[in-house]
Order: C-alpha cells, then structure tokens, then sequence
C-alpha cells in the first residue's frame, strides 16, 4: 500500500524452534518420504510439490523481503523448463550444460524485465511482471520448431556426466530434495547477510535507506535476478521430473498459486513458502482425488486464508511466542 | 493487405475495444476509489454471458433475458461485494490479489457444475442478426455494429454521470483522495458499494452482448480481465478517459497486429516464413510491450487520476 513513514524496525529474531527446529522437522519428514513410500505416485508428486516450493522459496524472496508482489513468476518456471528441453531437442542432454544454461536464461530474463519493472511501485508493479510473465508465455506458444501450444517431450531425464543417473525417481527424489535443502540454506544466508537487511530496510523505509547511502533499487534487482536464477532452476528440474515443457507451465493462473503458496506459508520467513509450496501441491491433488471440481472447494480456502489467516501457517503455528 | 479487410479489422478492433472499456471501466473505479485490485472482476464479464445464455432462451427474448441478466449480475456483485471484498479494503494489494484469485477459481469451477463444461450459444436478436453494407463490398454484422454502438452510448452515459451528478462527483473526489472525501462525511463504503454493483454490471452486460459472438465457456474471462487491466494502465489508474482511450488503443492494436503482423513484417523486408514465425508472437505481445513502453515513460499511465 501506500509508503508511509514508519521507523524502520528490524523484526526481532523469530523464536529458535522456528528457525531451527521446524526447518529440521521439514526436511527431515521429506526425507523419509522415500522410506516409507516407495510407490511411483506418491514419490512423483511429493517430488512436484518440492519443485513448487522451490520457486515460492525463490518468489519469497522478493515478495516476502522486498515486498515486491511479482505476478509473473511463472515465467522463470517456464524459461527454465524450456531451456533445458530445447537443448535436449538439439542433442545437449547433460545437466552440466543445460542447468546452469537454464539458470542463465532465467536471471538474464530477470535482470531486463526487473530493471524496467522496478522503475515503478504497487499495482503497477503487479502489472508490469504479469505483462512480462504473459509475454513469455506468448512466446513460448508462439514456437512453432519446439511444439508450440502443444509444447515438447523429452525422451529421458537429464544426463549427469553421461549417466542416466536421474532415470531412477528415488533418486531423482533426493536431488530434488537436496536442491529444495541448498536453496533454502542459501536464501537463508543471504537474508541473514548486509545485502538481505538492506532488502528488508527498504521494504521498511526507502527513504531512509536511501539517505544512510544503499540504492534500494539495485538491491532490489539483484534480489529480482537472484529469484528469477532460482525459480528457472526449478523449472528445470520441472521439465525433467516429466519429461515435459507446456506454455500451460507459465500461465498467471500459475503466478497466482506462488502467491499463495507463500502467503499461505506465510512470507518473510523462508520455511513458510516450503511449507505452503507442498501444502498447496499436495491439497490440490487431495481436493482432486475428490472432486473433479476441486476448485469450489480450494477457491474458497484461498479467500479464507487471505482474509483470516494473516502471516499464514508458519505465523499461526507460532501465535503467540511473538 | 486489402483496404476491405482493413476496415473490417479496423471495426472489429473498436469492438473488442468498447469491450475492454466496458470491463475497464468498473474495474478502473473501483481501484480509483478504493484502491482495491479486484481479480474477479473477469469472471463477473464470464457471469454476464452465462446469464445471458440462460436468461435469453428462458423469456425467448434478447431484451428481457438481457435485463435479467444485467439484474442478477448486480445482485451477485453486491453479494460478492458484502461477503468478500468489503473485508480486504484497508488490506494490502497482496492479501485482495489472494482473495479475488480464490474467487476466480471458485467461480470459474462453479459455472463448470451449473452449466457444465461444454461451450454454450446464445442466440442474436433475430433484427440484429444479419449483415450490412457499410461500404462497396464491405459486409459487416450488425450485432457487431450493435455491440460498438451501445458501447459507445455506455461511454457517454457514464461520462454524463462522472462529470454531471453528484454521485459522479464524489465518485472523482473518491479517486483522488478518498479519506479525505471520508472526512468530509460521505459514507465512501456506500459510494464503493454502488461503485462495485454498478461495475460488477457493467462487466456482465460486456458478458451479455459478446456473447452471442463468441462461445460462452468457463474461463472466458480470464484472459478479458488481463487486457483490461492492461487497459487501465495504459490509461492511468482511475479515470475514466484513460479508461476509454487505453481500451480503444488495445483494441485496435491488437486486431490489426493479429491481421496484419506478417504482412507488416514482410513489407518491412523478413522473408515469408520468417514472417509467418515471428508475426503472430508480435501480435500476442504487442500490447503487453506498449503497456510497459507507456509504463517505462509515464509510470503511472497516460491519464492519472491521481495528481
């Protein structure tokens, strides 16, 4: 909403079982996911849902320490998926090549549409990402040589080094899981670093950060740039966990989900959006094996959730010790 | 590039910009006024033609199902009004972008269960049904004719009440500093109720006229309400004016581009299939690429409301 002057406080440190204990609660059930079922259903869609919070990890980020409501993240999903399926129409199927050309092509992305869309603030913002998000989208359904609107099949998962490693889904699990675990550590530590609390101190108060001598607006892109990096990893793993990129990947109605995934996590903490990447995943495909119209039902608990549960499900938990 | 297909295009792109201002017009009032994105507004134009499709074929005549429909889309919006959105205005855009998004999607999916899945017709007036000459060679439907005119009469009606009325007035005073409108003792939540009925019917009578145009299907407004955002940006963030212009250029930009696009490239030298390759992408992303040229140079659009 509108700026107004309030001091900038800095957030005292959230309680120690947040910041450790649940984090290590989390990870650790998703560790044992694998052990306990083995079946090829539960194992691709507990790996979707990982993938899912990867990039609300990677939208929090701006969203929950920038305060920049991003409504085209899908996008970065998309550029990331494609990146790694078009190389793989073209021969290059290692994941040494195609992530980190992935990776690129998502904060390259990042970097031209944020340094223009950060030139303005509020709805506009929102505006200008979803027309970016939505411009993306038209080019990938625009692609005739890489399947257009029907988008493009991969004939295996990514090569490592030659080895069809990633063929196995257990394995395939535990990468992702060990991306979902890296990337949190590392947003983690860069929150925690003089680049995150100038981040946070501009959400706070811009005028005053930009009176102590910090230009809000390049931190605020390289934070851009660095979600937009991580979020195309995400849709590179995306693209391998089935074998598929679609346009469908980067349509707005996605962009809305991350929303709420962080939001029902809870933003501005990093183990909410994991929380509510999987939750939202794995309530989606619930309310499915019920009803084919599920959406009645998820529809409903999104609006509940953005008029009642303030601070989403991480605040919830923790009511109380703040 | 025949000049025939031109100004049939050309007609084509100011109906779906008369559309576009029609949707634009409620949601650029109530962002004005209450600083409210509301998402749903789409589905409300998706509602309109529903209700059309049931009304119409339920009284056996345009008229009567029409007013029917625009009666029910009011009432839904009021209820939409009272049951969700009056809880999220002093709420941050993130939580009323959540709430309307979930809106979107129930509503969306409850049209599914109602209506099913399928597309629906509705049938046109049975005087407005056939074509017209509107030059040598030149045919054009009159509904379309229809759809540009009682557009074009909405515009001038609402601008009539802006700039006239008293409810115009505080509607102004609104979007340019509604607590201080507040202050000086109008019930702004009452105004924003009208507003937001008013809008919510504005979007439905959309609804109601394209749809004898168009397959009436779940979803259909989704895309609607993307350009009509669009709209209100190029235009500025609560006026009215902006509202009218930006819609017309999106129209018209859109429409040509999407005929036009590979001939243009062609003239401009690119080989046909080259052409054939990049025109359509052009066309799809042309007005997203003007929003966030407008927005690059103006940040706030080309007729703030907002000084």
């Amino acid at each position: 909403m509108a700026e107004t002057p309030v001091p900038p406080v800095m957030p005292a440190a959230p309680p120690l079982w947040r910041r450790i204990w649940l984090p290590v609660l989390v990870f650790a059930l998703l560790a044992i996911v694998p052990l306990i079922w083995g079946e090829r259903f539960i194992l691709g869609l507990v790996t979707r849902a990982m993938i899912m919070a990867i990039a609300a990890l990677s939208l929090d980020l701006i969203l929950g320490y920038g305060a920049l409501v991003s409504f085209g993240h899908a996008a970065f999903l998309g550029i990331g998926a494609y990146a790694v399926a078009i190389l793989f129409s073209h021969d290059i199927v290692d994941a040494s090549i195609a992530f980190p050309v992935a990776i690129l092509a998502g904060a390259l992305f990042a970097l031209v549409t944020g340094a223009i869309s950060l030139k303005t603030r509020g709805v506009y913002f929102i505006m200008i990402t979803l027309a970016f998000g939505q411009m993306a989208l038209f080019t990938a359904t625009s692609l005739s040589a890489y399947g257009g609107d029907d988008g493009l099949r991969m004939f295996h998962r990514s090569e490592v080094f030659g080895s069809r490693l990633l063929a196995n889904d257990t394995t395939f699990y535990f990468v992702v899981l060990g991306t979902l675990l890296g990337c949190f550590l590392l947003l983690k530590a860069i929150v925690a670093s003089r680049f995150g609390r100038v981040l946070r101190g501009a959400k706070e108060n811009e005028r005053r950060m930009r009176a102590v001598g910090f230009d809000p607006f390049l931190y605020r892109l390289a934070a851009y740039v660095l979600a937009g990096a991580i979020c195309a990893l995400a849709g590179a793993l995306f693209a391998n966990l089935g074998m598929f990129v679609a346009p469908a990947y980067m349509t707005w109605q996605r962009s809305g989900e991350f929303i709420a995934m962080v939001v029902l996590g809870g933003m501005g903490t990093l183990i909410g959006p994991i929380i509510g990447g999987i939750g939202v995943t794995l309530v989606e495909e619930w309310l499915a094996q019920i009803t084919q119209h599920w959406k009645v039902i998820f529809g409903p608990m999104v609006i509940l959730v953005a008029i009642f549960a303030r601070g989403g499900i991480v605040k919830l938990l923790s009511r109380g010790d703040r | 590039m025949s000049s025939t297909l031109l100004i049939i295009q050309t007609l084509n792109g100011l109906q779906l910009g008369v559309l576009l201002f029609l949707i634009a017009a409620g949601l650029t009032l109530v962002f004005g006024v209450m600083d409210f994105i509301n998402l749903a507004h789409g589905v409300q134009y998706m509602l309109g033609a529903y209700l059309a499709a049931m009304f119409v074929p339920l009284t056996g005549s345009f008229v009567l199902g029409l007013i029917l429909a625009l009666a029910t889309a009011l009432l839904v919006g009021l209820l939409l009004e009272v049951v969700v959105m009056r809880h999220l205005y002093d709420r941050d855009h993130l939580e009323q972008v959540l709430a309307t998004f979930g809106l979107i999607l129930f509503l969306n999916e409850g049209v599914k269960i109602i209506w099913g899945a399928a597309p629906l017709q509705v049938p046109m007036p049975q005087a407005l049904s056939g074509t017209i000459r509107i030059a040598d060679g030149v045919l054009y439907p009159v509904w379309r004719l229809a759809i540009i005119g009682s557009g074009l009469a909405v515009a001038v009606v609402l601008w009539l009440v802006v700039t006239k009325t008293r409810v115009g007035m505080l509607i102004r005073a609104g979007a340019t500093n509604a607590p201080m409108v507040s202050a000086l003792g109008v019930d702004i939540r009452r105004l924003f109720m009208i507003v937001f009925g008013f809008g919510a019917m504005l979007a439905g009578f959309a609804g109601a006229m394209a749809a004898p145009v168009l397959s009436v299907e779940p979803g259909m407004g989704d895309n609607l309400l993307i350009l009509a955002f669009v709209v209100i940006v190029i235009g500025g963030i609560g006026s009215i004016r902006g509202a009218f212009i930006g819609a017309l250029l999106v129209g018209l930009v859109d429409t040509l581009l999407r005929s036009f696009s590979v001939d243009l490239l062609r003239l401009g030298g690119l080989s046909p299939s080259d052409a054939r390759t990049i025109g359509p992408a052009i066309a799809s992303m042309s007005i997203y690429i003007l929003m966030a040229a407008v927005l690059f140079f103006r940040p706030t659009g080309l007729f703030p409301a907002k000084g």
